[in-house]
Parts: C-alpha cells; structure tokens; sequence
C-alpha cells in the first residue's frame, strides 16, 4: 500500500535527533509493550508480514504523533480485533467479558531464550532457478498494490544494479494476508543516486534495497 | 518472461483495505499509553494470551543480555583476526553462526566493511528493522520519520548531523533493509590502535559505528 510508512525520500520530517545516553525504554510502559509483543500470544495470521502491514494501517496523523511502542500497543488491539480475540469493550476495560474465551498456551518464561535464538529464519527452498544474475541490470516494477508489500515507492520505476542473491525468501505480500510463504529468489539491486534523484543528486553515491523476483524485471 | 504471464503474475494484489477499520477504536481510548497498554496487560493475561513473568524475561533478556557489545566484539574480533574478517565479509550468516550469534530479526546477516573508498550506512525505510541478536534495540532516532525519511536521499547531511563528514571522493552505499536480510557495519579500524587487545579495540566500537551514522572511537575517547 502507498502508505504513511514508506518514507523514504520524503522531506520536511526534520533533523534526525540523536539523544546522548539513550535509555532503552523512554518509560516503563514501553518495557511492558515490547515484552507482551514479544511474549503474547497473536491471532492465526499474525506472521511478521502481517504485524507489519497491521502496523502501516495505523492512520498517518497517528502513525507520525505517536511513538513507536504505542505503534505496537495500536498493532496488538487491531490485530486482537481483527482475530475476533478481544472486543472493543474488553480492550477499554482491560478485562475479559464474562462469557470471553481463554486459552492457557502463552509463552512461558523458559520459552524466551528459544523463541530468541531459534524464530525468524525466512529462507525456503524455491525450485526455479534466479531469473537475473549478479551484476545485471533490473528495474524496479512501477506497480502500486493496495496490499502489503516490501517495494519501496522511490526505487519503483528505476533502474538498478543486482548486488547480491539471498537465494529463496518467504514473500510478505503473500504471507501478510494469509495466502501462503509464496518464496521467491530475493536480490538486494544497488540503485544510483542520479538514477533515484536526479542529475543534481551525488555521482558517486547509491541505496541497495532488498527486493523479491515479482518485484523486478530486466532492463 | 513477461510479468504478466505464469507464476510471476502479480502475486501482489492481496489487499484488506478492511483491516484498518480496527485502528478506529484507538480515537476512543485514553490519549495516555501508560493506562492503555497496563489495561492490555491485564486483558492478554486474563484471557490467557501473555504470562506476566515471559514479559518480564524478555525485557530482561534486552536489558541485560543482549546489546551492541555483542556487535562490538564481532567487530573488534574482525579487525584482529584476517580470517575471520574475510569469513564474516564473504558470508556472515555463517560466520556469526559458527559463533551462536544468529537469532530472531538477524538470522540472515549481511557484513559490510567501510573503507576509505566506501561508507556503508543501514536503515529501514518501510519500518524499524535492525540486526537485534547484535546490537540490541534500536535507538529511537533510527525509527524515526526523519532518519528513515532523509538517508536515503540525503545520507551526508544526516551524517553531519552525527558529527561526521566524509571527503567528497568517498562513496556512501545505503543498505535499505526492505527484507529478512540484517545489515552489520564494520567500520574502519582507527589509527594508532596497532597491538591493542580484542577487549580494549571492542571499547572503541560504538553501535553508531556498527549503523554506519558514526565512526569507531579514536584510542583515548573510549569510555571507561
């Protein structure tokens, strides 16, 4: 989706303000709000790809006002909604309906350090052979879906350069709505910046982005 | 292949424009996150969804245990080793793997080295991704609009910003993490730092080295 999210290139968001001795959390409820993500159990479907899409959803005056755990606590209601696990008036009370389903599978304790080392790995097998080749030249589909996806607006339409292969990936635009890992050969193509923004912008200097197979076709 | 014929057919078009109808609860709910996200707590733990004491483990798993040390180590380790460095630059994900070092949100890693030819900086213009089994959380800076907005079309100016500013002649490469892949930066070891210990070169290594927004403290500037 064109959303609120894909940022880059934008102007006007104002310096970047690096804090000196940043805490890790800005307060406790933070801490609260990462460890029930990391900890808490989500509705089927509730795959990273689809967490991200849920979180881009976030209307834009509310995804640039609040920060980025409240992302998180907004993510968790509309996905607990989504779901059907919670109603809106649970999710104001912060109790359960009297009549409300309960499950006694949450992550425990001892499941933490297992869930750390062993969750997120993306790589599948995919049993056709890469259509582009390192050092070839690819261009970025000028395609707009309204669904998730990973294909940042400013490299749509450009040309670039394939840098790397990763071999097989799982894709986010099929696995954030639940129609499958759909794997494809991922590829990060290195873009230009004249080719990105213009004849006035560096000769010298590029963005590599990670991009899927459907994302790309020969140039 | 045309993209219009066999597998390769849009495989995009998946949308649920009707998933953004639930964000609409949130113009009902008080404005203070404190209160929102303790009444969440109380509700994922009554319904069976989270267990207080995994919130607690995981918070202390970040506080404690996991952090840009980690990163600073493999760095200072590189900078020391030669074989190891070409290992961790030729495939990373095998190489911190043969250290137990992979994990969620970095288990498909990418090393890259600046040079005085090539400055390496990382984002994620899409969101907030970021090697966590080696640096840790990300500042708040690097999930911010103007950082995600801006590197990638102004990367110099944001390195000002940081305090650092590169020779015209040195090439800056920004590594968007749009996918699965993490990106670790090895930056340049500093000069006058020939015969230091692993320990001591791993004190010079900042984690804004390792994001590529800084470079790696000069001997002397390292904090106790």
């Amino acid at each position: 989706m064109n959303g609120i999210h894909d940022l880059g290139g934008m102007h006007g968001h104002g310096p970047v303000a690096p804090e000196t001795n940043e805490p890790l959390w800005h307060a406790p409820w933070e801490a609260r709000m990462f460890g029930m993500r990391r900890g808490g159990t989500l509705p089927p479907g509730y795959n990273i790809d689809r967490w991200r899409h849920v979180r881009e959803m976030i209307p834009p005056d509310l995804y640039l006002s609040r920060s980025y755990y409240d992302h998180w606590y907004m993510s968790y209601v509309a996905a607990l909604l989504d779901g059907g696990w919670a109603t809106a008036e649970e999710i104001a009370s912060g109790h359960v309906a009297p009549d409300g389903a309960k499950r006694n599978d949450a992550m425990r304790p001892d499941q933490v350090w297992p869930a750390q080392k062993k969750s997120g790995v993306f790589t599948r097998t995919v049993d056709t052979p890469p259509l582009f080749a390192i050092g070839q030249r690819v261009r970025a589909r000028n395609i707009h879906p309204v669904g998730h996806t990973r294909l940042p607006r400013y490299v749509r339409g450009k040309v670039g350069i394939v840098h790397l292969h990763h071999g097989g990936h799982v894709l986010p635009d099929a696995n954030a709505h639940k129609a499958g890992e759909a794997p494809q050969h991922l590829y990060t193509v290195a873009f230009s910046f004249r080719e990105l923004w213009g004849p006035d912008a560096s000769a010298r200097d590029e963005a590599c982005a990670d991009l899927w197979e459907s994302y790309l076709e020969p140039a | 292949m045309s993209p219009h014929d066999g597998k390769h057919a849009h495989p995009h078009d998946h949308g649920e424009p009707g998933l953004a109808e639930h964000h609409h609860i949130h113009a009902q709910l008080p404005s203070d996150p404190a209160l929102r996200v303790k009444a969440l707590e109380s509700l994922l733990t009554e319904k069976g969804l989270v267990d207080p004491a995994a919130i607690d483990a995981w918070v202390e798993l970040y506080e404690s245990k996991i952090g840009p040390r980690i990163g600073a180590k493999v760095v200072a380790k590189s900078w020391t080793d030669p074989d190891f460095k070409q290992r961790l630059l030729a495939d990373a994900t095998r190489a911190l793997g043969e250290l137990d070092l992979l994990g969620n949100q970095g288990q498909h890693m990418v090393a890259v080295e600046n040079t005085p030819q090539t400055h390496n900086m990382v984002v994620c213009t899409l969101c907030s991704c970021y090697p966590l089994p080696l640096l840790g959380l990300p500042p708040a800076w690097y999930k911010s609009a103007p950082y995600r907005s801006r590197v990638v079309i102004d990367p110099r100016g944001v390195l000002k910003e940081f305090g650092v500013k590169l020779p015209a002649e040195t090439k800056v490469r920004v590594w968007d993490s749009t996918a699965e892949v993490r990106y670790l930066v090895v930056p340049e070891r500093p000069k006058g730092t020939e015969g230091m210990s692993e320990e001591q070169l791993a004190a010079l290594v900042t984690r804004d080295s390792m994001i590529g927004t800084g470079q790696a403290l000069k001997p002397g500037a390292a904090k106790p």
